[in-house]
């Protein structure tokens, strides 16, 4: 008996060390592929030696490696990293596999603070500077995520919580619209190019300012991987085995607010990573476990992404889309896939 | 109300307890207490409080006021990993998670032991494997917890709390979705578990038969008070059961623990004859039709009495063993003057019931319709 179990198990940490695997050598793979696409074609050899710092740094090759593809690149993983772990945490918290990581009201809080800002401010000044419009959506969404905290204590069930994200959602729309009716046509342009998401304004700082946001904060989801499953079991059971479900509560809402919150200020609010990507990585690992699924979600994220930001960029170049378009075209679909074989397994 | 007995060394106890939700006040007075091993039921009608109080003692809801000891301790001056490695909850929170498997939701009530990622240890995983085999569940342990019935599950809601080794097991209405056969093994799980470990069982249960035989007590909860607690040979007795349930105290059987509906109301329509059980299928066909009936002449012993008692009319027995005197065997023929039908069931006869076939000559020479089994019964009803 105990020998069968074994080798089961034996069976289950191969496919999941196969799935790891892959998403790593994928990983690489897109970042490759990635470097080398765009207006300007580089040959694989001569990316090399500038990666390796031996190329020409006065070269065009050099500098469009080094100052808009390579911060791209990371900026798109990083990100994409987030909000796929930012979605698993929310249909974890929530139990709800719809549910994906702008249902707090995040987005909609940026949007509005950067509406403020480019409509009421930005007579002030002459042209607001991309920092002011990635700290006014930040702000927003760090707000709306406050919001959700205050009430996180005070409702008993946390669908609840998921309506209330979702009115402030409406309200913060609600105020948005109100400013466009105010607007300028080239401030409404900004917004709307915003709110279709792309990582077209990628450096190395917004690199480094999400990088310092997003790290910690994934090892902090890490490090709360076994409270996390408690809670998965029901909260009062997670109570009962000694977990302080009220303090995990307001964690998981922080942690998916700082990580979404960095999507929306940095790329906009790129629709549907959040939820293809957790539903893609339970499928392949066929398992829930926070432990494995925090990094599972965080590295397929970065995959996902990096190959649809390429997708934007190159499929009607030099025209680039939006990465919502690509997300949701090839994301919806993935998740209707999986939902169907995911019926005939149980049904067979 | 003061606990009965000293809580100091007794696994878990409850001391002036108040349960309530929101600071207002549900049940009060609660004393109860648990030694090592032992059995505590807490019945009672549909929402009487029995979920709040377990809820309390679990340490899910703050009580108003009194305490819940474990070992002695007030429970709220433990830690959360503390009450977690002495006692495991089975609420009704009922939640079936995708894609985890059998093992993978047992393992979880190690949570207590495991470091802080959770993995399982050579000493988890035998812990592990130890409670699915005590609940039978081994050969489902690698499928996924959504695809099992409800028995299983149910199983599996045990095995989880064994593998925290707790010292003390709370659950609420445990038996609820399961077969008679799962009961049955569950609760003989449950027993043995207080009896071969010493764990102290507290638990909810809607069937009061089974609660008065697993428990070592019973808490009678009734609303707003505890009705009443104590063995179960004090609990079953007299009108507390129906007390406690609102129902009028003929139709149950304290000493069977048996429920009888109602009996039908109107004039009376058919005699039976019985005696030895031979009459029961007779009195429960009339009472599900609806026709009223009298009953006799039995001995006051005789299992028919149980059934006829709840629901005949009227019912004539002798005195304890004794044969029927004439003035009972007159009292039956004026009885059988007045009925339609007269029900011969078929009793063997013998020294004492020698009357019964005296009765049925006379039910037909007064021309009464006689049946002798249900099929005749319900001919003649139809």
């Amino acid at each position: 008996m105990t020998g069968r179990i074994k080798t089961e198990g034996n069976r289950d940490a191969l496919r999941r060390s196969m799935v790891f695997l892959s998403f790593v050598l994928l990983l690489i793979a897109a970042a490759v592929w990635n470097i080398r696409s765009g207006s300007v074609n580089i040959s694989l050899k001569e990316t090399l030696e500038i990666l390796s710092g031996h190329g020409d740094s006065e070269s065009t090759a050099y500098n469009v490696i080094w100052k808009i593809r390579l911060p791209r690149i990371m900026l798109s993983a990083i990100l994409g990293g987030a909000l796929s772990l930012s979605g698993f945490l929310i249909q974890t918290f929530f139990r709800n596999p719809v549910a994906g990581p702008f249902v707090l009201g995040i987005s909609s809080g940026a949007k509005m603070f950067l509406a403020i800002a480019t409509i009421a401010v930005s007579g002030l000044f002459a042209d607001m500077p991309v920092s002011a419009a990635v700290a006014a959506s930040f702000a927003g969404s760090v707000m709306s995520m406050l919001v959700v905290i205050l009430f996180t204590g005070k409702v008993r069930s946390m669908s609840s919580l998921l309506v209330i994200g979702m009115m402030i959602s409406y309200i913060c729309s609600a105020v948005t619209d109100l400013l466009i009716n105010f607007a300028n046509d080239s401030d409404i342009v900004n917004l709307t190019h915003w709110s279709m998401g792309s990582f077209s304004a990628a450096s190395w700082q917004s690199v480094r300012i999400s990088a310092l946001i997003i790290i910690p904060a994934f090892f902090a989801v890490l490090a709360s991987s076994k409270q996390m499953e408690a809670y998965s079991l029901g909260e009062g059971y997670a109570g009962s085995l000694g977990v302080d479900t009220g303090r995990l509560r307001v964690l998981l809402v922080l942690l998916t607010g700082v990580l979404s919150a960095s999507v929306a200020a940095f790329a906009g609010p790129v629709s549907f990573v959040g939820i293809a990507v957790p539903h893609i990585c339970r499928m392949l690992l066929k398992t829930e476990k926070p432990i494995l699924m925090i990094p599972a979600t965080f590295l397929c994220g970065a995959v996902f992404c990096m190959l649809c930001d390429l997708a934007a960029r190159m499929l009607f170049s030099p025209t680039e889309l939006s990465i919502s378009t690509v997300t949701s075209a090839v994301g919806a679909p993935i998740v209707i896939w999986l939902m169907l074989t995911r019926r005939n397994r149980n049904g067979s | 109300m003061a606990p009965d007995r000293d809580l100091t060394g007794l696994m878990i106890g409850t001391e002036d307890l108040t349960v309530g939700y929101n600071g207002v006040p549900l049940i009060s007075d609660i004393a109860m207490s648990a030694a090592r091993g032992e059995i505590i039921t807490l019945i009672g009608p549909n929402g009487s409080g029995k979920t709040t109080i377990l809820k309390t003692i679990a340490r899910q809801l703050a009580p108003i006021a009194g305490t819940v000891m474990i070992e002695g301790r007030d429970i709220r001056a433990l830690s959360g990993k503390q009450v977690a490695t002495q006692m495991a909850v089975v609420l009704t929170e009922r939640i079936r998670p995708d894609l985890m498997t059998c093992y993978e939701f047992v393992s979880a009530g190690r949570y207590p032991y495991t470091g802080s990622f959770g993995l399982l240890t050579d000493k988890d995983r035998e812990v592990v494997s130890a409670a699915l085999e005590l609940v039978n569940a081994s050969e489902i342990s690698e499928r996924y917890v959504s695809e099992i019935s409800d028995g299983q599950y149910q199983r599996l809601l045990i095995a989880r709390a064994v593998c925290q080794e707790p010292e003390i097991i709370v659950l609420d209405e445990p038996t609820s979705f399961l077969d008679i056969k799962h009961k049955k093994e569950l609760l003989e799980i449950l027993s043995g578990m207080s009896k071969t470990k010493g764990v102290s069982v507290i638990m909810s249960l809607h069937e009061i038969d089974l609660a008065e035989r697993i428990s070592d007590r019973i808490v009678c909860v009734k609303g707003d008070r505890i009705a009443a607690y104590g063995t179960p040979d004090e609990i079953f007795t007299g009108s507390t059961i129906p007390d406690l349930y609102g129902i009028d105290s003929g139709s149950y059987d304290a000493l069977l623990g048996k429920l009888e509906l109602s009996a039908p109301e109107g004039r009376m329509r058919c005699f039976v004859i019985g005696g030895n059980g031979t009459g029961i299928p007779f009195y429960r066909e009339l009472q599900k039709k609806g026709i009223p009936f009298a009953a006799g002449i039995l001995m006051p012993n005789d299992i028919d009495v149980s059934v006829a008692s709840p629901l005949a009319g009227k019912l004539i027995c002798t005195d304890l063993f004794m044969p029927a005197d004439d003035a009972l065997r007159h009292e039956a023929e004026e009885l059988i003057d007045t009925m339609d039908i007269v029900a011969v069931c078929g009793c063997p006869e013998g020294e004492y019931n020698r009357v019964n076939g005296e009765l049925e000559r006379y039910a037909r020479s007064a021309g009464k319709t006689i049946v002798r089994s249900l099929e005749e019964l319900r001919e003649e009803l139809a």
